[in-house]
């Protein structure tokens, strides 16, 4: 049932099993996710969409197989050669994952106080324009507590991408966001990877927003995965591929379906 | 009864796993403390949180102890007419045994639980997680800091409380039950010797410190992500510092009396 991509993987996983206890999550994953592409990880809830991410990022070490970032075989590593992954890597957890003990300003800023000898008014404009980025300003000094959900996800992306890394990997970067903030955050993410060639993982239940900015679509599904273009899986013959997307990817392929003419696979 | 037995057997391996992974643990906090940067900001407020905040505590335990061991030895001495060796008594029982068990076992109900929740809700919160994938160590940034700050404070917090405990026993004996000042500073300072009595002390509360230190951080950092895991994370930090503080104590005077 696995498939995948012919492009060049910046992120590929081969062979990857994992399980929690008896639960198995994964057998025998094969997946990449090519280099300066929006890549959009699907699939039903406890499919591992979050893990993979997590085993991408080097938190969680597969029981099996071959997980590889930039080149870089992550199976293995103890915790100091992950650093010198992780620097390559910006994280968007589900739920922000910032400091809760620092402002919003000092949680965008440590990365850069940690990584870089820049002074603290470079600091302070480099933060400012992540934080305006993602459409939040006059918030320096509050605490994470003191944000709203959708504000608490933005703060924490405008820190993941704080850095400038080549990889980013967004666990529901749109759950909990008002429309006008899911476009926001959709031309955000469009706008890196176009313009500055980041390669960006996105898990997501959002599907019209996943199609449309989606280079590749990876599917979970049955302990693996199954990948293709948006208009590939939404014309899929698998019916519970079709039924996953719903009337979104139907209207997706109403719109899109010439594209299939020129598509691989 | 074989059963028994094998799940005796493996509950007592996993128990030494355990230990073997804190001292590890414990490896990795030093090797953090002697790698630059040194958290001073972090130190600060942990000792702040750690010690500061527990002054008041320390202050009021020590008071009262020195008024109940004033009482009770005041008591106890005068049936035999050696009342005039009070300051002796209450001098070594508190500097020897009572000063560092018992502000160790202040501070590990105090500051201990407090740090296992916090470094556990960090953990649970997957800010732990947000550090390392930002290429940052939680065990230097988080663990090290709060680590050290238990390290510097316990022995500091032990000498007050000392000092109010004699302060306390002074109060009772001399203005209360009208033993001669002069007396019971005099009994006092001929029988604490530094080399034993006070090192003694001091070696003591550096123990104390380093196991409270060591058992707060382990459980939260290895907690299991769930509030469950961290309210279990916090309860076992306070019954395992506790039975540590007191098994250390025994094995240092036990020790000491070779």
């Amino acid at each position: 049932m696995t498939k995948v991509s012919r492009e060049s993987g910046h992120v590929e996983a081969r062979g990857v099993a994992l399980a929690f206890g008896r639960r198995q999550i994964f057998r025998g994953l094969d997946c990449r996710f090519a280099e300066g592409r929006i890549s959009v990880l699907m699939g039903g809830s406890g499919t591992g969409k979050s893990t993979l991410l997590r085993m991408i990022g080097g938190l969680q070490v597969p029981d099996e197989g071959s997980l590889q970032v930039a080149g870089q075989e992550l199976v293995g590593l103890d915790e100091a050669q992950l650093k010198a992954v992780r620097g390559r890597l910006g994280m968007l957890f589900q739920n922000g994952a910032l400091l809760d003990s620092m402002s919003v300003f000092e949680n965008v800023a440590l990365p850069l106080r940690e990584h870089t000898h820049l002074s603290e008014t470079e600091i302070a404009e480099r933060v400012h324009g992540r934080l305006s980025a993602v459409g939040l300003s006059d918030i320096d000094e509050l605490l994470p507590g003191e944000l709203s959900g959708g504000m608490l996800r933005r703060a924490a992306l405008a820190r993941a991408i704080v850095m400038e890394p080549e990889i980013l990997l967004c666990d529901e970067p749109f759950s909990g966001l008002d429309p006008p903030n899911v476009s926001r955050i959709e031309a955000l993410l469009t706008h890196l990877n176009r313009d500055r060639g980041l390669t960006v993982i996105i898990t997501s239940h959002h599907m019209a927003t996943s199609l449309r900015m989606a280079h590749r679509i990876l599917l979970l599904r049955n302990l693996g995965c199954v990948d293709g273009s948006p208009a590939q899986l939404a014309s899929s013959r698998d019916s519970a591929i079709r039924e996953f997307l719903g009337q979104d990817g139907a209207e997706y392929l109403a719109h899109h379906g010439h594209e299939l003419e020129g598509a691989e696979g | 009864m074989r059963r028994g037995l094998s799940n005796l057997g493996a509950a007592t391996l996993r128990q030494i796993e355990e230990l073997g992974r804190m001292i590890r643990f414990g490896g990795r906090i030093v090797m953090a403390a002697g790698r630059p940067p040194f958290r001073w900001r972090s130190f600060m407020a942990a000792v702040y949180d750690s010690g500061l905040l527990s002054v008041a505590l320390i202050c009021a335990a020590g008071l009262t102890v020195g008024f109940v061991l004033g009482l009770q030895l005041y008591n106890t001495l005068v049936r035999f007419g050696a009342e005039d060796s009070l300051g002796t008594a209450v001098g070594l029982s508190l500097i020897r045994e009572l000063g560092p068990v018992l502000t160790g076992l202040l501070v590990t109900g105090r500051a201990g639980s407090a740090i296992t929740a916090e470094i556990g809700a960090m953990r649970t919160g997957q800010q732990l997680d947000g550090l390392r994938m930002m290429a940052i160590d939680p065990i230097h940034f988080v663990v090290m800091p709060r680590a050290m700050a238990v390290f510097f404070v316990l022995p500091l917090l032990s000498a007050l409380f000392v000092a109010l405990g004699i302060f306390g026993a002074y109060l009772m004996g001399v203005e209360v039950l009208g033993l001669d000042g002069g007396t019971y500073l005099a009994s006092l300072e001929a029988a604490v010797e530094f080399d034993t009595d006070v090192l003694q002390s001091l070696v003591k509360s550096v123990v104390f410190g380093v196991l409270l230190a060591l058992i707060a951080t382990w459980r939260g950092y290895s907690c299991e992500p769930h509030s469950a895991g961290v309210s279990r994370a916090t309860t076992s930090t306070v019954v395992t510092a506790s039975i540590a503080i007191l098994l250390a104590d025994y094995l240092l005077t036990a020790l000491w009396s070779l």
